[in-house]
């Protein structure tokens, strides 16, 4: 009889059980995007509701390039990763060396797990000399607690605790400026600070997602609101606008920036033995440090380097014509089957039909010549099948001056 | 400075089979002891003024391959129970279940030729004939109705009825043929399904084609039992409980599974795969303890030029650039060197000595996973004279004693093990060594070496309340079965796991440096992807009971290991 008692009572029970009810769990800044949601087009980001666009997605794409486009980033994992440790222990766990990352700093990294193949990208926040914050698209806790025994460490997830928003565009700067934001001109590139607002702090770091001029903020969930609308309200005369992911996503392929799970199949994700991928299958072998010490899956990318077992290759591809060859297959000499788009776009900056894309090597690697693409494009009610040549070009397909320019323009 | 070829960490068996093998092959060795002797739970010591004992305390698998590799014969090891032959077997002499009734009833032709060569009444006490003879196993009854398996493993079977000893020799039969397929993957590296020699793939093959040659209907059935519990093959075949007890407490011996749990089956396999002699499952107690088998070893490791140091305690592998360099003392010593072979317990090694900052997350994963939690106790007394069990013939106290009534018994032993708690009525087995090598003792006084399970190594109310506790239980459980057995203890050293983790340096105070269950097993053992003696590290090696096959006084993980660093070099 003892063990009944300890069964809640059905009203409890079935409070308990409304986690269902919330298909979307709502982000901080919901209640002003929700506003603004003229297209109700909405997506799931890793468990959040997220927009794909909010009144026009062509249009949001335009703000970002020669506007000031708002995105909220809070659904992005974030990791607190702090202690006297914690430097060395992500050192072992990333690819880049740490050590050469500085406070105040961030970098664009990567993580490997034994055999070398990609957990995940991101990017590292170092606060202070002890402080990080790891940003990233999957969730790594497990992972990274198990990455920190033997260090003096702590790890948390953060994810929920702190909101973020990228805040992109030629404007950008001068929208920050006016919203007060006292200092802002002196960030360069990949630096980051805190400034004031309201009773607590904001972390803004010159960072993006676009190859555009842009900052990223994070804040407290807390103060989330009110962040927002201390942007809004100067952002009216800096052409300020909220934008979904489809917009950002036009932006990133144009800056070669690859999505995981979108352009690969990260490590613990993949089902299939060849879909996992090496740092250098994905265009990231630039951040494999061989000389900074141990990090997890060195000596399997060192084995795969030294036996060229690596059997793909990411490339940038230039396609002729005007239609985006999203998920068409790639050909060597219109027979051969080579490889796989994975993002593809008319590119309306660069005024080229570009596209990210997976290829197994010896093409995209020392064969690189006679490469086609498959398009099918419907035309009422039948396909067209197009076969486009595709020429490898390097990424960024975009570079733009004001993206780096120090201090930045005031548009 | 010295410079040394190989460094071995840890003087156990299994580290001294390694190092005389390397050391024999050119290299220099030096092998590095924590302990102030070599020997690990091999070696014997006093527990009280004139009296020794080892931990391990029965001879069972030592490898044939070490024993003619290493010449261990030459060096004053002696196995081979032919100069004793006179006690081997012994039948017991009772009208039913004995000899006679085996002879006639049966006509057993085995049974008879071993009988013939058998004498009546073998000396009790003392070597006899410079040799050892297989120790009989003796399922103790506390109203004195024994059973004792005679021979290798039970060859014949006395105090069982007729139908029980032909149920058994099938069964036994049975077992030593299935064990038989599995042994050979003893003496080699666990298969490496990814990237496989041709060597290996033509052992794999030979493992195959015996698989075959058992025919179709043999075949089935060893597929039917691999990871059968062994309570449910015993009850299919056997009906006398004092018997299934027996075979259930060897199947479960040293690990944490009851009878009942699947899989127990394997553990009686790894029994029969070891020998002695060329008689599988045959067990002996050694001449002069367990420490005699150490001293042989380690005779022809210094014959070879292998160097050992006691005493020195290896704090810290280095590792520069994913390759080992050397070592560390506790006396902040530093001894540069290539080559270092880990004889010691995997996450000791890994964890501790090469520290998780030199590997992988998910190997540190791996070995932070392996479970290591011992669930046996050791006893040893030093007794006034030797005990009398109940109905045991004088010269059976030689043999290994079991306190296991049935299968049940076994079953709820365990059962408080599985929540942190000891059994109320453990089981155990008991052997009396100072009868085989009258130096063990003072005259006339006896040790008693005894295995108890289950003591499980986390005890939920700590080891230090609990010991005195389970002290008791034992003792009231000896004296059941030998009455006036207290009265003559001068010392008692009982050792919990936590007792054998701190004087063995055993993590858990696992004698097979983590459990010996299908998933830790082949190629899973230490762990996945590293079962081939290789680490991650370069130049680091495994060669103790942590790597394949497993523990027990076999030397076959250092032998493996020792001839895949010479492979690897070659």
């Amino acid at each position: 009889m003892e063990n009944i008692s300890v069964i809640s009572p059905l009203s409890t029970r079935i409070a308990a059980q409304s986690h269902f009810r919330t298909l979307r769990l709502p982000s901080p800044f919901q209640p002003r995007i929700e506003a603004l949601a003229k297209t109700q087009d909405w997506y799931d980001w890793a468990g959040y509701k997220a927009p794909n666009s909010l009144w026009d997605s062509e249009l949001e794409y335009f703000a970002i390039r020669s506007q000031a486009a708002l995105f909220d980033i809070s659904p992005m994992v974030k990791y607190r990763i702090e202690g006297p440790d914690a430097e060395a222990c992500l050192n072992r766990i990333t690819l880049r060396d740490v050590v050469k990352l500085k406070p105040g700093r961030v970098h664009y990294t990567a993580w490997c797990d034994d055999e070398g193949h990609v957990l995940d990208d991101g990017t590292l926040f170092r606060l202070t000399d002890e402080k990080f914050r790891l940003c990233c698209q999957e969730l790594h806790l497990p992972w990274l607690l198990d990455s920190a025994c033997g260090f003096d460490v702590r790890i948390e997830e953060e994810t929920e605790a702190v909101a973020g928003l990228a805040l992109q565009g030629p404007t950008s700067f001068a929208l920050l400026r006016d919203a007060g934001f006292a200092g802002i001109e002196k960030l360069k590139p990949f630096d980051l600070a805190d400034f004031p607002h309201e009773n607590g702090m904001v972390t803004i770091s010159r960072t993006g997602f676009t190859g555009d001029l842009g900052y990223e903020l994070f804040v407290e969930t807390s103060l989330a609101l009110s962040l927002w609308d201390r942007l809004w309200q100067v952002g009216e005369h800096r052409g300020l606008r909220a934008i979904g992911y489809q917009a950002l996503n036009r932006a990133r392929i144009e800056a070669g920036l690859i999505v995981a799970n979108a352009d690969f199949s990260t490590a613990e994700h993949a089902l299939r033995a060849d879909r996992v991928r090496m740092p250098d299958e994905i265009g990231l072998g630039f951040m494999v440090d061989v000389e900074k010490g141990h990090f997890n899956g060195r000596a399997a990318i060192i084995k795969a380097r030294q036996n060229t077992t690596m059997r793909h290759v990411l490339v940038g591809l230039e396609i002729e014509g005007n239609i985006p060859a999203e998920h068409a297959i790639v050909y060597h000499r219109k027979k051969r089957e080579v490889g796989l788009v994975s993002a593809a776009i008319w590119s309306p900056t660069a005024k080229r039909n570009i596209a990210i894309a997976s290829l197994s090597r010896p093409f995209g690697d020392t064969i690189t010549d006679d490469l086609w693409v498959e398009i099918y494009a419907m035309r009422e009610l039948k396909y067209e099948r197009l076969m486009k040549r595709a020429k490898i070009v390097p990424r960024p397909f975009i570079k733009l001056d004001r993206r780096s320019a120090n201090p930045p323009a005031d548009f | 400075m010295t410079s040394y070829d190989v460094i071995v960490i840890g003087g156990g068996h299994n580290g001294l089979v390694c190092a005389t093998i390397l050391a024999k092959s050119g290299r220099k060795v030096l092998v590095l002891e924590a302990a102030n002797e070599i020997g690990g739970a091999a070696r014997t010591e006093e527990f009280y003024p004139g009296f020794r004992a080892s931990t391990a305390h029965i001879l069972n698998r030592l490898h044939p391959d070490v024993v003619k590799t290493l010449e261990l014969e030459k060096h004053g090891l002696l196995l081979s129970p032919k100069a004793a032959s006179g006690s081997t077997p012994t039948p017991d002499p009772s009208p039913q279940g004995g000899l006679a009734a085996a002879r006639t009833a049966l006509n057993l032709g085995e049974f008879g030729r071993e009988a013939e060569t058998s004498s009546p009444s073998p000396l009790r006490g003392g070597v006899r004939g410079g040799g050892n003879s297989h120790a009989p196993t003796i399922a103790l009854s506390a109203t004195g109705e024994r059973l004792t398996l005679y021979g290798a493993y039970g060859e014949s079977l006395a105090g069982a009825s007729v139908a029980e000893q032909v149920a058994w020799k099938e069964l036994r039969a049975q077992l030593v043929r299935y064990a038989g397929i599995l042994k050979p993957m003893l003496s080699r590296r666990p298969p490496d399904l990814g990237g496989m020699s041709l060597a290996e793939t033509s052992a794999l093959g030979l493992t195959a084609l015996s698989l075959k040659r058992l025919g179709r209907e043999d075949m089935r059935d060893f597929l039917r039992m691999l990871l059968m519990n062994v309570a449910d093959v015993l009850d299919e075949q056997l009906e006398d409980d004092r018997l299934k007890g027996l075979l259930a407490f060897d199947a479960v011996l040293g690990s944490h599974l009851g009878p009942r749990s699947p899989t127990s089956l394997l553990g009686l396999y790894y029994r029969l795969t070891g020998e002695i002699g060329g008689a599988p499952g045959a067990q002996i107690i050694p001449l002069g303890g367990m420490g005699q088998i150490a001293a042989a070893i380690a005779s022809s490791a210094t014959k070879a030029g292998a160097i050992m140091r006691s005493n020195a305690i290896v704090n810290k592998i280095r590792v520069e650039n994913s390759r080992v360099t050397g070592v560390v003392l506790e006396n902040a010593e530093e001894i540069p060197c290539r080559t270092i072979v880990s004889a010691i317990n995997p996450s000791t090694t890994f964890l501790d000595l090469v520290g998780p900052r030199e590997l992988d997350t998910g190997f540190v994963r791996k070995v932070k996973n392996i479970r290591n939690q011992g669930d046996a106790a050791k006893l040893h007394l030093a007794l006034d004279r030797p005990p009398e069990f109940l109905g045991v013939r004088a010269e059976d106290h030689r043999g290994r004693l079991v306190i296991a009534p049935s299968t049940d018994h076994v079953e709820r032993a365990f059962n408080p093990a599985k929540y942190g708690e000891f059994s109320a009525e453990p089981v155990m087995e008991i052997t009396l060594p100072s009868l085989s090598d009258l130096s063990l003792a003072p005259d006339g006084a006896c040790v008693l070496s005894a295995i108890i399970q289950y003591a499980p190594y986390r005890l939920k109310q700590g080891w230090d309340a609990g010991k005195p506790k389970f002290f008791k239980i034992v003792m009231d459980l000896l004296e059941r079965y030998a009455p006036g057995i207290g009265a003559t203890v001068r010392h008692a050293e009982l050792l919990t796991p936590a007792d054998i983790e701190a004087r063995y340096r055993m993590p858990g105070g696992h004698w097979h440096h983590g459990e010996l269950q299908a998933d830790q097993m082949l190629m899973s053992r230490p762990v996945s992807g590293w079962s081939g003696y290789e680490t991650p590290v370069d130049g680091l090696f495994l060669c103790g009971a942590g790597s394949h096959p497993g523990g027990g006084v076999s030397g076959a993980p250092g032998l493996n290991a020792a001839r895949r660093i010479l492979a690897a070099r070659s």
